[in-house]
């Protein structure tokens, strides 16, 4: 590849690329209107994008580079697209009371975000590099997402929560790993294009028959 | 010698410029919503029409009330002194790091808060219970946010600090710092109450903070309350300036030029960071009080998450 970098730049382009990532994780937990929300998960696809490109290009690797122009063309810009579209069919436009309120959950994300670097500690001992270092970041968002997939409850806060863990995982797999093959991330990619797309489906058939999205009351039989 | 220079330089700069300040931000906001404003120089005159008022105190108030205009003052005075704005070696630097600043300014919201429930009166109580609530948010989150900086150095002195980034400026584009400045502005704004956390030019009493707890001053005390508030929004900035855009600020052993390049610099950078601040205020609503905790949690996590990722992406 043409991009020449030296070490320093890479390892700060890398580092601010997963501060980004981890940012706009961060921001979801925090924000009450849906299509701010999903705002900010087409910037975590644009982060993950450029994660994705600086490892790629640090190891000249055009696959690498592909892949995450890929990623980032169905996670910045296909999927958020879908989910402004069931916003705008929806009409419900805020958060109005996730199950642990704002604050607290700000305060679970601190908690979460030290458990996640104790629990990759022994990952980034095994080879201590400048990518694996960034481990710890991409733990956090998952544990994040998986906060918000518990506590929220819109349809799309959760499956937002779940699209930041998928994003979470993507990370974290290029972070300890020098470079996914297209075939195995092309798989993840269509699964959960797929996926999106069956509880897009769902969201509108869901509130056809109730009128509304709120999760939770659908734990009662109605007549 | 130039240390010593420095520090009695940005004392008189922050001293005399920062109601400058708040006539510069008061005048952006009127230009904003189409009035013409009073000009940047009313608040010295404000200030000069109430020193020589009459210095009168509320029945039953003790020597709390009156001890905490000259402590806030004071307060702000040293930490103006300490703070690296001018100069990096402030001769106060050794004595004084990021804890005894936070500290400090700790200690005079907490003498205005004790002040106002002196009074009595259920406006100071309220204010002050509200001044505490946010306190108890803004200090811890200003003490790790600076400290996620102090890693990277191995020092907690803001004199280091500063001089380790004019040595090196790109360090200041990484997750550390762009995690601490936005936790930092978002207290900075806490801290001097602007909105969206409160509102200055308001005294309605279902929102007012600071106003609540200044509301029995009166006379020269009140002249000295706002003038350390406005210090204290003064030194506040310039020590987010000087934080993470150090350009210009002078070392340990520069000539008279380079401390007047400093001074303009700070003026500069100062002011432009209020004229932002006062622009970005005409197009916000205060937050309602019940949703302030929530911000500032916001805040605290970003500066922990700072702390965290100095540890482990260095």
């Amino acid at each position: 590849m043409g991009v020449n970098m030296t070490d320093a730049m890479y390892v700060q382009l890398l580092d601010l690329a997963c501060g980004a990532f981890l940012l706009t994780g961060v921001l979801v937990l925090w924000r009450r209107e849906l299509s701010a929300i999903v705002w900010l998960f087409a910037l975590q696809g644009v982060a993950l994008t450029a994660l994705i490109v600086v490892l790629g290009s640090w190891q000249a690797d055009l696959e690498l580079i592909l892949v995450g122009a890929g990623v980032g063309a169905l996670r910045a810009g296909l999927l958020p697209y879908l989910m402004r579209r069931a916003l705008v069919a929806g009409g419900e436009g805020r958060e109005t009371q996730p199950l642990v309120n704002v604050a607290t959950s700000l305060v679970v994300a601190a908690v979460l975000a030290m458990l996640a670097y104790a629990l990759s500690q022994p990952l980034v001992r095994l080879s201590p590099t400048p990518a694996t270092q960034a481990v710890p970041v991409a733990l956090t968002v998952l544990l994040i997402g998986f906060f918000v997939l518990v506590t929220r409850r819109r349809a799309l806060s959760q499956l937002v929560g779940f699209l930041l863990m998928d994003n979470a995982i993507t990370a974290t797999a290029f972070l300890t790993t020098s470079g996914v093959p297209l075939v195995v991330e092309l798989g993840i990619s269509l699964d959960l294009l797929l996926a999106v797309l069956v509880l897009q489906v769902l969201t509108t058939r869901m509130r056809a028959a109730f009128g509304g999205t709120d999760l939770d009351e659908l734990r009662e039989l109605h007549d | 010698m130039s240390g010593v220079v420095g520090a009695v330089l940005q004392v008189i700069v922050i001293a005399v410029g920062s109601p400058l300040l708040v006539g510069v931000m008061r005048q952006v906001r009127a230009r904003l919503e189409g009035r013409a404003g009073a000009g940047i120089a009313q608040p010295w005159r404000d200030l000069r029409k109430l020193m020589r008022k009459e210095a009168i105190a509320p029945h039953g108030t003790g020597w709390v009330f009156r001890a905490a205009p000259p402590l806030l003052a004071g307060t702000a005075l040293v930490v103006a002194a300490v703070v690296p704005l001018v100069t990096t070696a402030s001769p106060l630097d050794g004595v004084a790091d990021l804890f005894a600043v936070t500290a400090l300014l700790a200690l005079g919201s907490v003498a205005l808060a004790l002040a106002a429930l002196d009074t009595g009166t259920a406006f100071g109580g309220m204010g002050a219970s509200r001044e505490m609530t946010v306190l108890a948010l803004v200090e811890p989150t200003i003490l790790v946010s600076i400290f996620a900086l102090s890693i990277r150095v191995g020092s907690t002195s803001l004199g280091s600090i500063v001089t380790a980034t004019v040595e090196d400026p790109l360090s200041v584009i990484s997750p550390v710092s762009v995690l601490a400045a936005v936790a930092l502005a978002i207290v900075t704004i806490a801290e001097t109450g602007r909105i969206p956390v409160d509102n200055p030019s308001t005294h309605l009493e279902l929102t007012m903070i600071h106003e609540a707890m200044v509301l029995e001053y009166a006379g020269p005390d009140l002249a000295l309350i706002e003038w350390a508030s406005a210090m204290r929004l003064s030194v506040l900035l310039g020590l987010l300036a000087s934080l993470f855009f150090p350009l210009g600020i002078s070392g340990a052993s520069t000539g008279a030029l380079a401390l007047l390049v400093s001074v303009i610099a700070l003026v500069v950078k100062v002011t432009l960071m209020g004229a932002l601040l006062a622009a970005g205020e005409v197009f916000m609503a205060k937050l309602r009080l019940f949703r302030v905790p929530e911000l500032l949690a916001g805040s605290f996590l970003l500066a922990l998450l700072a702390v965290a990722a100095s540890f482990f992406l260095a």
